[in-house]
């Protein structure tokens, strides 16, 4: 595969085919733990991570698979895949298993990796599939990250708070801006508020970006 | 080969390499994970542990309470006991309050041998972020009050918010988390009140489940 194609793979999971903004698919964990950025961005590389290797092994078997029995083995490979990063995650990452709790396991039914899958990896080569796998995973953690910082600054007032639970250290309260904040952000209802700016602010740059163009 | 006989053939060889994969990234996580563990329950149990002298380890005196039993929370309680030279030094529950805001709130409660609380802690909790979740000790000062007291200090009456007669702070814009943790520290006190002895008597559970 050229290196051409594997930016454009990645422009598309970032961008055109953001799988939270455009496909809005796995949208249970996103909303649930997005209350700060470490933990959007925690759970964001653990999804990055089953996507690449089940998009590369669904590609890889995919000759061998036939068509009546192919969801249960993307189901098998699915949950094998998430069950090892739950391990791992909880053998080197303690404190992160803490915080993101029962959503580790949850990655099984984000649909977005069933979904890519389906459309991408089983009809296409190992390179190509790893490339859209690593593009729609980037995409799905840069969104996790961004809501996840949006909602931390408004609900507490801070900016990168805990790191330490994915980095090691001290753990630290981060940049204090405010004391306390709207704690509406960080309720459930913020994280909806918070999806819908963030679907709204694309369709409003594409639009500007079309705009542009036809003048 | 039929078409059923092949693709059940293909599941169950897939089947078996991912259950290879699980298994073997479970052997290589396993000591970390269960040393993980000990390390958290001993770091958690520590606050509460402050200024007593004890030998041994904590985790080593553990014992479960079975339910139905008088402690807050329907299920069987685990309790740490401490001991130097051969003496009962203090008790640790980890109990749940049952009735927070938002569900069950687990707290540790550690009570000398004469009855004082050295100290509690918030274990697990639901809490609103903001309100009610300051009950942690990162969060607010708020469960540093329950160090020191015990049945008779305050008294009975005593045991409630300010609020609500008794002795204790409120949390601003939260009255159910605290009312619901100042309830079950006061029945675990009484728990531990009238059951002392035997508490201590009893031989460690160990890892029997």
């Amino acid at each position: 595969m050229k290196s051409g194609r594997f930016i454009e793979r990645l422009q598309v999971g970032l961008w055109k085919g953001n799988p939270g903004l455009v496909q809005l698919l796995g949208l249970c964990p996103l909303l649930a733990v997005t209350s700060t950025f470490v933990n959007g961005l925690g759970l964001g590389i653990a999804t990055l991570f089953v996507l690449a290797c089940s998009n590369v092994l669904v590609s890889a078997t995919r000759r061998w698979i036939r068509h009546e029995i192919r969801i249960p083995i993307y189901v098998l490979i699915i949950a094998s895949l998430v069950t090892c990063i739950e391990l791992i995650i909880k053998a080197w990452f303690p404190s992160l298993d803490r915080s993101l709790g029962i959503f580790i396991p949850l990655i099984v039914t984000n649909c977005a990796i069933v979904a890519r899958a389906e459309i991408f990896a089983s009809r296409n080569t190992i390179s190509s599939s790893l490339a859209d796998g690593i593009g729609m995973g980037a995409g799905f953690t840069v969104l996790l990250m961004a809501i996840g910082f949006f909602r931390e600054l408004i609900g507490h007032g801070s900016i990168l708070s805990d790191l330490d639970m994915l980095f090691g250290g001290d753990p630290g309260p981060g940049l204090v801006i405010v004391d306390g904040g709207w704690l509406l952000a960080i309720l459930p209802p913020g994280a909806f508020f918070s999806l819908a700016l963030a679907v709204a602010a694309k369709n409003a740059l594409d639009r500007k970006k079309k705009m542009t163009k036809r003048a | 080969m039929n078409g059923v006989m092949k693709g059940g053939l293909t599941l169950a060889t897939i089947g078996a390499v991912c259950a290879a994969l699980v298994a073997t990234t479970y052997l290589l996580t396993r000591d970390r994970i269960a040393a993980n563990e000990q390390a958290w329950l001993e770091k958690s149990l520590e606050p509460v542990l402050a200024g007593l002298f004890f030998e041994g380890s904590v985790s080593e005196s553990m014992r479960v309470i079975r339910a139905p039993h008088d402690l807050p929370g329907p299920d069987d309680v685990i309790i740490y006991r401490l001991f130097a030279e051969e003496k009962p030094v203090a008790a640790l529950f980890a109990v749940t309050a049952r009735d927070g805001y938002a569900g069950s709130i687990r707290v540790l409660v550690g009570i000398e041998y004469d009855g004082t609380v050295t100290g509690i802690r918030i274990l697990e909790h639901r809490e609103t972020p903001g309100l009610g979740d300051r009950i942690v000790s990162s969060r607010s000062d708020w469960v540093f009050q329950f160090d020191g007291r015990s049945l008779g200090n305050p008294n009975a009456d005593g045991w409630a918010l300010k609020r609500d007669g008794g002795q204790f702070d409120q949390l601003t814009g939260a009255s159910v988390t605290p009312r619901a943790i100042i309830s079950a520290v006061k029945a675990t006190l009484i728990y531990f009140d009238a059951h002392r002895e035997e508490l201590f008597a009893a031989p460690a559970t160990g890892d029997e489940e």
